[in-house]
């Protein structure tokens, strides 16, 4: 075996011998694999949007669901590897019911996300179980203000104010990062999540998608639920609108220096 | 307590032979979880009305013949059609209450399918729990009035802590079986069951009102509760007004 | 109570009495006011009617702003609380933060409901923490749990609480707490022979606990005919 790692990809339990563990990497292609899923954390809630790529024509409009309802004050968005992501949200909610019946209060988002990223991890720990090819982002509500989490294949889980995974985050994270979220309010903000998921994808090499989101905020009385009808149709509205403009911007632009084309998107 | 308020059946306690060993106190008992319940609510009293369900209950919990809590809930909410009122044993009636409202979250919340448990289902769902209880000899001490307002139909059924259930257009429990369900039986028979929200609600305040002048575990602090096509509404707790001042008095 | 009369033991000893269980027929009592919580007890314990502890502590701390007052059996609200005391100090360590009173009161209900028919346990759970502020939590003898502005219990409470209906008001100072609680449980005392010996309270802010004691001379006096 040479130097370069051959030969150690396929224990998860066996470093390689610059330190890697090559199936939590190969765990994380599978998320990269999956439609965009993007989370923010306003002054007045959070915001999930997830582009859920349409594997079938045949499928049925909203099956194939990507964004759950946890417990009244969280839900959670996944990216990834599918069975995976209904075992880990059936984990949270398992979790989640447990503290509550047996505290008698909710359960804080920082110790359900903790709960959560320690059963990721542990898969990352014996020689007889796969690593989980799902990214987590959890969002919630509660006492202590509105809050945004991720938890990796890895089992590695930090608060965010706004992440992104999937085929295009390093595009929508470079979106996300030019707004200030945290002084934007969810209504403003799911405009916003909707315009990011659309333009990141990418009509000609990407399936047809659909959009899902997601709010938990004081409008929806800090209940984790699939944002109404009316709003949703409303912010993509505005998405196609202002990725419109933005393509006639680029459009000039490229008249103008046509060097300068290769960036992100 | 003075009296057998649930029809309570005896249980080994009283029943069982006594032990002639004399170096036993005691006489050995059956292993039984029964227990007698220890801080009681009363009467429930409940209407069906045109377009919906009255239920009643006062705010008392006692201790014995004691009146320990006087500000509690005995009319709960449980999802979006229904109202469950509970006489008998108030910490089996929070136990009920938390085990239902997690199977809330999990069957409407959580499968987030727009389809919401309806009170025939909760009222179902009910019966077999304290039935499974009854059979373990380990009962969840209740009697539980079930109402709800679901698709344009009202819903009145009550169970007890054997699992015995029924359907009627009144229901009472408790004193109440005996002192206020023939004045609701008769007004509604005399209204042919056409009966307004506002008369449903006069009924059971006066239903009430007589609970409280002839059974000594009843308040006068009472909540009344209405759910109809625009789901649960429980009011806040009102004083009942009584009348002392009969000449024979 | 029956339940737990160590039977073979009482036969073979003469002094039936001593042999009996440990029981705190008791006064207890706690009480939200403007800046937390006040809670107090009497200090008697006794075996049948043999007080074999006169200065006995019934007000257990079971976290850093979180009390119970116990009464009912001795041992039984020791172990309940000892459990909590235990559950509140994992929870901490995940939470990262003081636990709520909600949550230590609900650990009282739960394991006096699961175990009702061995347990004689009264227990009030009082505290504050940061998102509630100060909390009063009753737990009575089947295992229902309430949320008070004050709440007594204990075989001497029953004497009581014509004068606490009478005497309490919402948002007292520390001082008319203190006043409040000491006159109640010292009308107690003086009526039930189960409750004796000095006033023990607890004053549990966001500051911190603060233990007092009064003894049974310098009670305040009332009628004694």
């Amino acid at each position: 075996m040479s130097s370069n790692g051959t030969g150690y990809d396929l224990s998860v339990t066996t470093y390689s011998p610059d330190g890697r563990l090559f199936q939590i990497e190969y765990a994380q292609k599978a998320v990269e694999n999956s439609g965009t899923v993007i989370g923010v954390a306003c002054k007045d809630g959070v915001v999930l949007g997830v582009e859920k790529l349409i594997e079938s024509k045949l499928m049925e409009r909203n099956s194939n669901q990507r964004i759950f309802n946890v417990d009244y004050h969280v839900g959670i968005a996944l990216a990834g590897w599918k069975p995976d992501t209904r075992q880990l949200v059936n984990k949270a909610r398992k979790e989640s019911q447990d503290y509550q019946s047996f505290y008698g209060t909710k359960i804080p988002a920082h110790v359900l996300t903790e709960r959560v990223a320690m059963h990721v991890h542990q898969a990352t720990m014996y020689w007889h179980l796969r690593p989980y090819g799902v990214c987590a982002l959890i969002s919630a509500y509660d006492e202590q203000g509105p809050q945004l989490f991720m938890v990796e294949p890895s089992g590695t889980s930090w608060g965010y104010h706004g992440c992104a995974v999937g085929k295009a985050k390093q595009a929508a994270r470079t979106e996300i990062e030019k707004l200030k979220f945290t002084e934007m309010t969810t209504r403003e903000a799911v405009k916003e999540v909707a315009r990011i998921i659309h333009l990141v994808h990418d009509p000609v090499k990407d399936k047809d998608f659909e959009l899902e989101l997601s709010w938990v905020c004081d409008e929806s009385k800090r209940v984790h639920q699939l944002v109404p009808k009316e709003v949703k149709e409303e912010a993509e509205q505005y998405a196609k609108e202002a990725n419109k403009d933005d393509d006639d911007d680029d459009d000039e632009e490229d008249e103008d220096e046509e060097l300068v084309d290769s960036g992100a998107q | 307590m003075s009296m057998d308020n649930f029809g309570l059946y005896k249980l080994m306690h009283e029943d069982a032979p006594k032990n002639n060993n004399p170096l036993l106190e005691q006489p050995t008992l059956a292993k039984t979880h029964t227990t007698d319940p220890i801080v009681t609510g009363t009467s429930v009293l409940a209407i069906k009305f045109n377009g919906g369900v009255a239920i009643a209950a006062d705010t008392l919990a006692s201790y014995g013949s004691m009146a320990r809590f006087r500000d509690i809930e005995r009319l709960k909410s449980f999802g979006k059609y229904t109202i469950v009122g509970a006489s008998g044993e108030y910490s089996d009636f929070q136990y009920i209450e938390e085990q239902v409202k997690q199977s809330l979250i999990d069957r409407d919340y959580q499968l987030d399918d727009g389809r919401s448990t309806t009170p025939r289902e909760i009222y179902q769902y009910l019966v077999r729990v304290l039935y499974n209880r009854r059979n373990k000899f380990d009962p969840l001490y209740n009697v539980l009035v079930i109402a709800g307002y679901e698709n344009g139909k009202a819903f009145l059924g009550q169970t007890d802590y054997l699992g015995t259930h029924f359907e009627d257009v009144t229901l009472a429990t408790g004193y109440g079986s005996y002192i206020a369900q023939p004045i609701l039986r008769k007004f509604y028979s005399e209204k042919n069951g056409n009966i307004t929200e506002q008369e449903a609600k006069d009924i059971l305040k006066k239903c009430l009102t007589v609970l409280f002048y002839r059974d000594a575990r009843a308040a006068d602090k009472v909540q009344i509760a209405v759910i109809n096509d625009q789901g649960p509404k429980i009011d806040e707790p009102i004083k009942l007004e009584t009348q002392w001042t009969f000449k024979g008095f | 109570m029956d339940a737990i009369k160590p039977f073979d033991v009482v036969q073979m000893n003469p002094l039936k009495e001593l042999s009996k269980p440990h029981s705190m027929g008791t006064t207890i009592i706690a009480i939200k006011y403007r800046d937390g919580v006040l809670v107090g007890a009497d200090s008697r314990t006794t075996t049948g009617s043999y007080i074999a502890n006169r200065v006995s502590d019934k007000l257990t701390q079971v976290h850093e702003r979180i009390y119970c007052c116990r009464s009912g059996s001795a041992a039984d609200t020791q172990a309940v609380a000892d459990y909590v005391k235990y559950y509140l100090s994992m929870q901490s360590v995940e939470l990262g933060e003081l636990p709520r009173v909600k949550t230590a009161a609900n650990l009282f209900r739960t394991l006096c409901y699961q175990n009702k028919n061995h347990l004689m346990a009264g227990i009030l759970c009082a505290g504050w923490d940061p998102i509630e502020g100060g909390q009063v939590y009753s737990i009575p003898l089947g295992g229902t749990l309430v949320k008070q502005p004050f709440g007594t219990s204990g075989s001497g409470s029953s004497y009581i609480f014509g004068y606490c209906d009478v005497h309490y008001k919402d948002d007292m100072t520390l001082e008319e707490a203190e006043q409040f609680v000491k006159t109640a449980l010292t009308l107690a005392m003086q009526r039930d022979g189960s409750s004796g010996g000095v006033v023990r309270t607890v004053n549990i802010t966001k500051d911190g606990c603060e233990r007092k004691m009064v003894p049974w001379t310098e009670l305040p006096v009332f009628f004694e005919g």
